[in-house]
């Protein structure tokens, strides 16, 4: 496979090294996120004029889709602020080289929760709220508070990034669909990283610290999960840290087995033909149901779209590879046979996303605030 | 090597011709007029979806029943804004074939974004391409692994 190594070029190794760029990004990240929770929570009731909405569910959702997740796999996960608050919490530091005492309660992930169970479900919830959360503006902001404040609480109790591991609804499907991006993270040599003393990458060292994921880069083979954080380009001693461009989709070639992956593929897959038939589609009713939480009408939908979701895709799925020829046993071919799903998921996302009008309802946002619409007029008249 | 080249260029070419082949011609349909009343109300419009022929000239009279709603043609590019209890009525000729949206254009609630409607100009053309470059997809799977 043809691989690019960008990290070979100085002037992105040394970005990527410093701390300092990344650290400019995040602070523009976390008041942009902060601001989106106030706007949320104190400004304009109206959706459609209300920044949170606006930009958090319209312009940060296409740009996500489109570019970020498409283009750079977990990239958006390099620049989220929603840990950032907990980890400089649980490092007692910002910037300054880590400190071995454990800060906190430090505990290890429980065994039984290292899957993405909780962010297939974290996800749902929101989807199932989503027609009330993504028009109404402090509704948004408490989700995104409440995002903020699970992350520090979990970095309180548990060591490196808890939240982003294993609960961001939103880290999940990204984990997915960034095995499809053109861009990895991965060792050079790897035969470096067996003979390496003390394991930088993962433990820290004076020059940074262990992997936020929880991630041993020596034996990373996919995207799924590394955040693409840098730290391990940081720590590692011995430069056998890279970061390539490669062909599109290319983890897909080594499919994972395992079952909460692949509820992930039909999770999503399924979501965003929901969301295609229920929120651009041109029935009334089903937009009754998605917003009326609570009625009957609501239950119905919900039931119908975990229906959807959790036994007619698997199922009619499971039907198509019944006699497929494969030794394997039913499961193991149905979670692998699932990465199908990916490329088909992501791609249904980027057509729901690539709405034609995306910049009317920002247009619409910008007469409202900052008098636009005058100037917009103004020189329509001319 | 040349045998699979020769197959991508095959299935290449079938995919232009699925892709751009002009549908039959359907002017032997005489241009007629339609009016169709359309109920605005929260959120979504009665009936919702519409079917015209190419070149008929389409008159939409929109009666809103709670509160201002617009009526927003997606490729047509032409507005009209219903008050409570009046009609506005927007005329134009249906001159571009093809599928497209109808959206509420003045904010009318949490759910306005998602307030659209379907206006089909003769045959929504990419339905049937779309399925047909899918066709030619999967069928070409057994021909690239064959050769290999």
């Amino acid at each position: 496979m043809v691989k690019i190594e960008l990290t070979r070029n100085p002037f992105i190794k040394n970005a990527l090294k410093s701390r300092y760029p990344q650290l400019a990004v995040f602070i523009v990240m976390l008041v942009g996120y902060i601001f989106a929770i106030l706007a949320g929570l104190v400004g304009t009731p109206v959706g459609s004029y209300n920044f949170s909405i606006v930009f958090v569910w319209i312009a940060w959702w296409a740009i996500l889709i489109l570019v970020a997740v498409s283009f750079f796999g977990r990239g958006w996960c390099a620049v989220c602020p929603i840990p950032l608050p907990g980890e400089w919490l649980q490092r007692g530091a910002i910037l300054s080289p880590p400190d071995k005492k454990p800060k906190w309660l430090n505990l290890r992930w429980p065994k039984f929760l290292r899957n993405i169970w909780l962010q297939n479900i974290s996800f749902l919830l929101l989807a199932l709220f989503s027609s009330v959360l993504l028009t109404t503006p402090n509704i948004t902001g408490i989700v995104l508070a409440a995002m903020l404040f699970a992350a520090i609480g979990l970095s309180t109790i548990f060591e490196r990034r808890s939240f982003c591991r294993y609960l961001c609804p939103v880290g999940g499907f990204i984990g997915l669909y960034s095995q499809t991006a053109p861009i990895e993270l991965r060792i050079k040599d790897k035969q470096v990283c067996v003979t390496c003393d003390g394991k930088p990458c993962y433990n820290g060292s004076q020059t940074g610290y262990g992997c936020p994921w929880d991630i041993f880069p020596g034996g990373l083979t996919k995207n799924t999960y590394c955040g693409l954080c840098m730290e391990c380009i940081r720590t590692c001693p011995h430069d056998n840290i890279a970061i390539n461009l490669r062909p599109f989709s290319a983890d897909l070639a080594k499919p994972s087995t395992r079952i909460d992956e692949a509820f992930k593929a039909f999770i999503m897959l399924g979501s965003a033909m929901i969301y295609g038939a229920v929120l651009l589609g041109p029935w009334g009713m089903f937009k009754d149901a998605a917003y009326s939480v609570g009625t009957s009408a609501w239950f119905i939908y919900a039931s119908i779209f975990l229906a959807i979701i959790f036994v007619i895709l698997p199922g009619l799925f499971t039907l198509g590879i019944l006699h497929s020829k494969s030794v394997l046993p039913l499961k193991q071919r149905f979670a692998s046979l699932a990465t199908a799903l990916i490329p088909l998921g992501l791609m249904f996302w980027v057509a729901f996303s690539r709405r034609r009008k995306i910049t009317f309802p920002i247009r619409s946002m910008l007469a409202k605030q900052v008098g636009y619409d005058q100037v917009y007029r103004r020189t329509a008249s001319l | 090597m040349i045998k699979k080249l020769v197959y991508w260029l095959l299935i290449a070419l079938a995919a232009l011709v699925v892709a751009f082949t002009p549908f039959p011609v359907t002017s032997s349909i005489p241009s007629t007029s339609h009016t169709f009343k359309i109920e605005a109300s929260r959120f979504a419009y009665t009936p919702s979806e519409l079917h015209v022929n190419p070149g008929d000239m389409v008159a939409l009279q929109i009666v809103s029943t709670d509160v201002v709603h617009g009526l927003y043609v997606d490729g047509y590019d032409i507005s009209a804004e219903a008050n409570p209890g009046q009609t506005a009525t927007l005329t134009f000729i249906a001159d571009k074939p093809g599928s497209f949206r109808f959206r509420c254009n003045v904010t009318c609630g949490a759910m306005h974004p998602f307030m659209i409607g379907k206006l089909t100009v003769g045959t929504n053309s990419w339905l049937f391409r779309s399925i047909g470059l899918a066709l030619v997809a999967v069928l070409s799977i057994p021909a690239l692994v064959r050769c290999g």
